[in-house]
This record gives structure tokens, sequence and C-alpha cells, in this order.
């Protein structure tokens, strides 16, 4: 990453504390040189380029910007880029192969889990979170899982039946 | 014999087809503005007001210039040099866009900072030092009106006080004479509160002037690019068609991406100053503060009634707080929105509507959430109303509204505040909603429950809403007519791309307006691609709110269809070498009368209209429609909720919700179903938890998702959806009404009628939303009704 700044004849300019840190991203390994006070969410976003995490609130609240850490659902607004080194993260870039979508995927679009997509990839990575732990929940116990995944369109309905369509795949998978 | 399609296999008309953006969207690959980089691109980030009223003695920036990747800092003294420290609104008032005298609610923009990085705007925005000398803030529309209330607008002329408007509408002397002809006179005060669209994705913008070939390029979150771009010609005195707007993919409007705010204009000028593209994304502080908030409004009315059970005349006040400036967008020849389309769907032969709209040092706005200008505070007020005087009678509330609707056989319906009520079956639709929740048998239960000191509740809530303005005699804004436009061109291999000037925000046009092709022309709808969103390709419209793209976008992509579909007529004359009058049409194909095993498809039309056309034909097959409708469709709905109040804590739990919505011929069952249900949650969520408020000082409450309460998955309950009543709009070319917004209009007295109905006993009248657990347990408790914006101590 180059940055590059306007030369005011003066020393302040220069000073900017970077921190290296190494990760895995979908898979991938990974150094980053980072401000220490970079968000996560921003490090991924635009850093990486990998724009599917959005940003709603920055406070914790909407869960648009959930990623997965060590497999664990994480809203990556509210953690610092440096606190990511050494661990492993996944975005919903890395949720499905190249050809071949993952079952939460092909859930939301077969239920209709979703409208304007911006809280999608957010509720998809909380879901898979729940799914590899508990793989046949009830729909209550999706309902909790999702509980920090904010949604304004859709009433939350058909993103349980999304999440309950991919549990009977993933189990019928075996 | 019949060769026709089967219209639901190839996605037309009534199928529910799978969406076609969903495939970008699960992928994580949508096209959001904040997703967008440009090459040089800086950030801008927005210093706001801390304080809700207050003059401005100064502004300092010579901290944020020093700090390094600082490019730009704009205040309202440099917006003024430009004329561009004040816009017009959509409603012929002017709002700041940067503060130059006085900030006049907290959150307003006085600076902003364009720099390398959005974290080094921020850390400059904080390095400008603001001198601000406080003055009195007006919180509510009684404080505004007050002896010696300071006025909040002294920058107008002729703006003595902060009053922005006394309005009126129908007919003062015949309902005087119908409340002297009653038999039982109800009455009912109440306030819609404060409330935020609040989509989860903020606003934004990233602009792009280019001064080698003088173009500006704005991406934006706007729900209506058309509109934007005739108001960016205005404001910043550019030529009209050098001005691209695009709109992106949308994380959510509910009338949140209607209005122009003052982050689109600095991003504009600063783009044009520095020559870079500049970006601004708001933060959800910003966005909930600063932008269109809805309702908000005192609502008072009164009812004439004969004792056996039929209204005679109906009456009713508005106060509406719009804030600091008056920015709805909205029909210009009505003030307050179609607040007066209330009681549309009751037969009253007399009404009289006054409304009063006033300022206040809050965020402006009074936008349409989730509703057709105001529908939503008439409607509430309507089925408030209704559940009151049934009570006041002792009649059965389902009965009285059986006894008041407009009847089937009544329709076309002039209301008597001017509105032509297009169709509808209004008692079919309350009996299959009675059914469904099992009405006699949940009064039993009810009555049963009651005996062991369990309160349980029904509430109903009926709806009709004006749908799809214009016609455009009626409806414009700001002078520009409101109809709407569709551009439809069939490639020679039969494939094609359809645009509107609508914008899609998670309604899925994409899908829809396509199958509305396949439905006309026979084209498989995966053959069609939609296209909206970007001003330089799409044909004029006002864009998408007030649920009014498939009553009139919709229409346009059928009027166009049919166009091509006669052009392809002629195609096929020619083709099989009969006259036009000897051809008839089936799904996807045409054929010669006599002869039905002689036909042509339509896909063969197409290449014929590149390659095989008739001496004297103009080639090609494409065409664009302007629809102006006649009239606006009515759409009408029965929300029925059951719940449990618990008596010690006020809490309540909602057992069972019913809906039944009649919007007509439903272009996607599944789509339609997804719109009712996220509506229904809107209207559980204004019920029972989300508003805004502020304390005396004008400090919003409400400022961000730990205070502004949205339902989760958790809370919200689950939804059974009723479609087996379709009364088509006679006027609409597919007989298709609106729809997005019926259950977030209709369905909010469905929750409150029901928690008052367990409560029946207390003699409780009212209790203000949201029905918060402290506000019932208060009322239950104190058997007193609980009104007005919930009191919030101001911590001084």
């Amino acid at each position: 990453m180059t940055i590059v700044y306007e030369d005011r004849g003066d020393d302040a300019t220069s000073e900017v504390p970077v921190n290296r840190i190494k990760f895995t991203i979908n898979g991938q390994k990974m150094i980053a040189e980072v401000e220490p006070r970079l968000l996560l969410s921003h490090l991924i976003r635009r850093g990486l380029g990998l724009t599917g995490t959005h940003m709603g609130c920055d406070t914790t609240n909407c869960g648009a910007c959930t990623v997965l850490v060590d497999g664990r659902p994480v809203k990556s607004c509210t953690m610092l880029a440096v606190q990511a080194d050494g661990h492993s993260i996944e975005t919903v870039e890395g949720l499905s192969g190249q050809s071949e979508l993952h079952p939460l995927q092909e859930g939301f679009k077969q239920e209709h889990g979703l409208q304007c997509g911006f809280c999608t990839p957010g509720m998809m990575m909380t879901a898979k979170a729940l799914l590899a732990e508990n793989p046949s929940p009830t729909e209550e116990e999706v309902r909790w899982a999702l509980s920090g995944n904010l949604c304004r369109c859709t009433g939350y309905q058909n993103i349980v039946k999304s999440v309950l369509w991919a549990a009977d795949k993933l189990r019928s998978q075996g | 014999m019949s060769q026709a399609l089967d219209e639901i296999k190839i996605g037309g008309l009534g199928a529910s087809r799978k969406r076609v953006e969903d495939d970008r969207f699960i992928r994580g690959k949508g096209n959001y503005t904040d997703d967008i980089t440009l090459p040089g691109m800086l950030h801008m980030e927005i210093l706001r007001s801390p304080l809700a009223h207050a003059r401005i003695k100064s502004v300092d920036t010579s901290k944020a210039w020093d700090i390094p990747g600082v490019h730009l800092v704009l205040t309202g003294e440099m917006m003024a040099t430009r004329n561009l420290a004040w816009m017009p609104t959509l409603s012929y008032d002017t709002q700041a866009v940067l503060a130059t005298d006085k900030v006049r609610f907290q959150g307003q923009e006085v600076a902003c900072v364009v720099a390398d990085d959005p974290y080094i705007a921020k850390d400059a925005c904080e390095a400008i030092e603001v001198e601000y000398e406080p003055l009195p803030a007006i919180v509510n529309p009684a404080q505004a009106t007050a002896d010696g209330a300071p006025v909040i607008r002294d920058d107008k002329v002729n703006q003595p006080d902060n009053v922005i408007y006394d309005w009126e509408v129908g007919d003062k002397a015949g309902t005087d004479l119908a409340f002297e002809q009653a038999d039982v006179i109800s009455r009912l005060k109440l306030h819609y509160p404060r409330s935020h669209p609040s989509p989860i994705e903020c606003c934004g913008s990233i602009a792009d002037f280019n001064r080698a070939t003088s173009k500006l390029t704005v991406y934006m979150t706007t729900q209506a690019p058309l509109i934007i771009r005739a108001a960016v010609a205005l404001v910043a005195e550019l030529p009209e068609h050098m001005i691209r707007i695009v709109s992106p993919d949308i994380g959510g409007g509910f009338g949140n991406k209607v209005p122009v705010y003052p982050g689109y204009v600095c991003s504009i000028l600063a783009s044009i100053l520095l020559e870079r593209p500049v970006k601004w994304i708001e933060d959800k502080s910003g966005n909930l503060i600063s932008t269109g908030f809805a309702r908000d409004i005192y609502l008072d009315g009164e009812m004439a009634l004969r004792k056996d059970g039929k209204i005679l005349g109906v009456r009713m006040h508005a106060d509406a707080d719009h804030g600091a400036f008056f920015s709805d967008a909205q029909p210009s020849k009505f003030k307050i929105g179609l607040l007066h389309s209330t009681f549309a769907c009751y037969d009253v032969p007399a009404a009289h509507l006054t409304a009063r709209g006033t300022y206040s040092n809050k965020a402006p706005g009074g936008v349409a959430y989730r509703c057709s200008f105001r529908v939503t505070e008439a409607m509430f007020f309507q089925e408030r109303m209704i559940a009151a005087a049934a009570a006041d009678l002792g009649m059965d509330p389902a009965e009285f509204r059986r006894t008041n609707f407009v009847r089937d056989d009544q329709f076309p319906h002039r209301t008597p505040f001017g509105f032509l009520l297009d169709s509808g079956q209004y008692a079919k639709c309350l009996e299959v909603g009675l059914k469904a929740i099992g009405y006699e048998d949940f009064r039993r239960q009810q009555a049963e429950a009651r005996k062991r000191g369990k309160l349980l509740g029904l509430g109903i809530s009926t709806m009709t809403e004006p749908l799809g303005a214009g016609n455009s005699r009626e409806y414009d804004i700001l002078g520009i007519k409101m109809f709407d436009s569709a551009e439809l061109k069939i490639h020679m291999t039969g494939k094609a791309i359809l645009r509107t000037g609508a914008r899609t925000q998670g309604q899925g046009h994409e899908t829809t307006w396509a199958q509305i092709v396949a439905h006309e022309l026979g084209l498989p709808a995966e053959d069609v691609i939609v296209e909206e969103g970007d001003t330089d390709t799409a044909p004029f419209g006002m864009g998408t709110y007030a649920s009014r793209s498939t009553p009139v976008a919709g229409a346009a992509v059928s009027m166009v269809a049919r166009k091509i579909r006669a052009k392809a007529r002629r195609l096929a004359a020619h083709l099989l070498e009969v006259s036009e009058e000897d051809i008839e049409w089936e799904l996807g194909r045409f054929y010669v009368r006599s002869a039905p095993d002689r036909g042509v498809t339509i896909q063969e039309c197409a290449i014929a209209a590149y390659s095989n056309m008739p001496d004297g034909m103009e080639p090609g097959l494409e065409n664009t429609a302007y629809y102006d409708p006649p009239n606006l469709t009515w759409p009408f709905a029965v929300y029925l909720v059951t719940v449990e109040v618990d008596p010690e804590t006020g809490v309540w739990d909602v057992l069972n919700m019913v809906a039944v919505d009649d919007c007509g011929v439903r272009i996607n069952p599944m789509i339609v179903e997804g719109q009712i249900m996220g509506g229904l949650t809107e209207a559980y969520a204004m019920a029972n938890m989300q508003f805004i408020t502020f304390d005396a000082d004008g400090n919003c409450v409400g400022s961000n998702y730990m205070d502004y309460l949205l339902p989760t998955a958790w809370e919200t309950p689950g939804f059974e959806l009723h479609s087996e009543v379709v009364t088509p709009s006679p006027h609409h070319p597919i007989g298709a009404k609106g729809i997005g917004e019926c259950a977030a209009v209709g369905g909010p007295a469905a929750f409150v009628n029901a928690v008052l109905d367990a409560i029946a006993g207390t003699g409780v009248r009212n209790i203000d939303m949201p029905l918060l657990p402290d506000r019932v347990w208060e009322a239950i408790t104190y058997r007193h009704d609980v009104s007005g914006a919930p009191p919030v101590r101001s911590d001084d």
C-alpha cells in the first residue's frame, strides 16, 4: 500500500504509525500493514476490496458487517484490524466455490430471504456459525441466533425459513 | 390448436419467480454506493451541531486545514459565497446546506472536511472549533405556537412565527350539520410519534466532476435519480445534460432516500472545487438525527354517529411538527400529504379536516416512511377512531365496520375529501380475516381468560390507500407532473432490455418488470434484462416511493410492451403474407385466424424487424411509453391481531396475526408476500418500540440503534397471510394495485386496538405508541390514558 501526502515543509506528515499483521482471509494467507485504529471491516472492504461485508451502523448493533473469525461470528465494525493478527477470517465471498453456491446462499434465494440484500451477507455468516454448532436448529433457535442481525425489509420469517432450508440441505449432504 | 405458451412456465404474471437480483446479493457482489471506488477518490465527513438551537458566533477551521491529508474544509460562509448555503426543498421551503447564522436542530450540518482518508476527515472535523450561543429549543407544536415563542426561521422574510401552513379540506358546513344530527359523538386525540425509516444502509454519495468534459457524475443513494438530476441542475446551476445521476444498488429506502440532503450537495461542490471524486458516507447516528424522519403528528378528531351505528360525519385536526425545515416530498397541491385519505374505505357522508404545520428545533423531514404521503397517520387515526366509536356505541367492532364500509356496488366511490376509489370488496376481506383468526371462538376464550385474570385482546385494522400518484392533473412535485415511463428494446435474437424511471430498493423490479413483459409478449422473463437508476439511459420517471412503481412504472411497462406487440403484429402479417386483420395473438405467437397452425413467434418477428421488414416500415423493434395514470389504485387490507397482556409488567405478546391483502392482480405472489411481511414487521415496530423523541433541550433520544429500537428476529411474530380476495384495478393495464406499504400503513392500529381491547375493563381509551411495557402498565395500574410523546428527562 502506498500512501502519498502533500509536502508542506514540515515533518508531521510522515509519522503515521503502522502495524504489521498476518491473517488468513477466506483460506488465503495475507500480510497487511495497518494503522492501529483501523477497523477490521475497513481492512476487509478497503484493504482487501471485499465489499460483500457491509457497514450499517458502526456500533455493533445491525450485524451487516458480521464475518467469521476462527469460525465465530464477529461484528467487524467493532474489532480492530490489528486484533485479527494470527486469526482466520471468513467473509461472504468465501461462502461459495467458483460454480457451486453454499446451501445458505441457495436457501436465501429459494425462500425469498432477502429484498434489498444489504443485511444478507451478515445474516448468512451468522447462520453459518449457527449451523456449524447446531446442524438441526428449531425455528426458535434460528431466531435467537439471528437476533443480533437487523433486517428492515423481510420481517425475518423468510430469513428463518432460508436458514432451515440450508440446514436441511446440509444434513442431507451429510 | 392453440400453441400459446404456459405463462407461469415463462415466468409471466402470477409466477412466483425467484429473484434475478438475488444472484449477486447472496454472493456479496451487490454494488452499493459505498462499494464504489474511483481513481483519485477523496473522502468527506460532516461536522454536525451538538445543540438544537444556537447562534453561530464563530467557526475556526485553521487547525483542521493543518492536518496532513486534508484537502478542503467547507463552512457555511464558504458555501454562501457560491450561493449554496441554502437550497430549495421539495415543498417550496429552503433548507440550510451548511449553517451560517444559526443551527436549528441537533445534528445539523455545520462544516465538512475532505481528506485522503475518512479517518483523517473525521480527525479534522474534530479539530474545527465552533462557538455557539445557545437559544431556547422548541420541540413540539404546542411550544412552537405558544406566545412569545422564539422564531426558528428568522432567516425568512414574512415568517413572523413558527407556523408553516394552515390547510383545510372538506365540507365544514355539511360536517357541522352532521354533528347537529348525531345521536352520539365520539372523540379521540392521539399522537403518532416521530419515527425514522432507518434503512440499514445509510445515505451517501460519490461526486465526480470532470473539468475536461464539464460532466458531473454522482453515484448516490437515491430513490428518485431523475428528480435529483433536475434538483442538482437547479441548485448547482449546472446544465442538466451535463449531470449524470447513478443510483446503484440501494440498501433499503423506505422514503428516507427521496429528499436531497446537504451531504450530497457538499460532496458535489467539493468535487467541482477539487476536480477529484469525493465520497461521502454517512454514519448511522448522522442518518438518524439529520435525515428525513416520519410522522410526528398530533391528531384530534370526532365522529358523529347514529344510534344504529351509521357514521354521519367526521371532523379532524392535525398538528404536524415538521422540524426546522419544511422538506417533505409530497404532491404540491396538498400541504399535509394525502392525510385526507382518512376514512376513505367507509361511507362517510360529510367530513372536514384542518391541518397546521409548524417548525421546531428537530431534524427536518416528514417523509413518506413506507407510505403514500401521510397515509399511515390517516389510517392509524381512522382505525383507532373506529375502535373508539364502536366501543362508545357498545357495538362489536367488526359489525361496526361492516355497517359503514363502502359496499361493492358503490364503486367507483367518491370520498367526502374528493378521492375516487377504484374498486374493492371490503366486507369480503373482513369475513376472510375474521374466519382466519377464529373471531367468535377467540371472544369466548377471551371472556373465560378474563375470569382467570388473564388479559387477552383482539385488534382489527382495515385500510385502503391511494397508491400510484398521479394522475398528473392533480399530482406534481414542484410542478413536475407525476407520471412514469418505460423503454423496451427487443434485440434481433428476441432477447430484450427494459428500462424505467423507477428505482428498485429491494422491491425486485429486475424480476417483476420482466414478468410483465413476459405476460404481454410471451418472451420468457429470463430473456428480459431490467435496468434502472442511471439518468443517462433511463427514461424520465419520478422514482420509487409511495408504492407507486407497480401502479405507474409497471403500467408503463405493459403499455410499451403493447406498442411493441402492435408493431410485431405488422411484421407477423408480412411474414405470414396475410393482412393484419387476419392475425390473432396468443401468448408468444401470432397466427392466421383461418389457419391457426400457420404462425410466427414473437422471436421470429424480432429477427424480421432487423432482417426482413416490409417495404416502408421503420426498422428495429423498440419503443418508449409514458404512462399518466387516470386515477390512483386503492388496495384494501384487513389486519387482525390477538395479544396477551401481562397486567403485572405491561408486557404484551402477539398470539396470532392474520393479514388479508387485496392488492388486485399479483405480478409475483412471492414478492408481494415478502413485502407484506416486511410491512407488518414495521407496523409491529411502530406499535411496540420504534420511536424518536427529544428532551426539553432538543437532544435527540434515538440517535443510534441502542436507543432507537428496531425489532429483531427474536421479537418479531409470525404472520399468516391471505390472498383469497382479488379485486383488479379497473384502470390499471394488468389490474394491479400498489402493495409495498399497506401493512406498514394499516398494521399499527391492529396492535394498539388489540392491547386496548385486552384492557377494556380499565376504561382506558388511548395509549399512544409505542406501547412500551411501562406505558401499558401505567394505563392498567392507574386506569388512565397515557398520551403524548414519551416523556424523557433532561439531564441538567
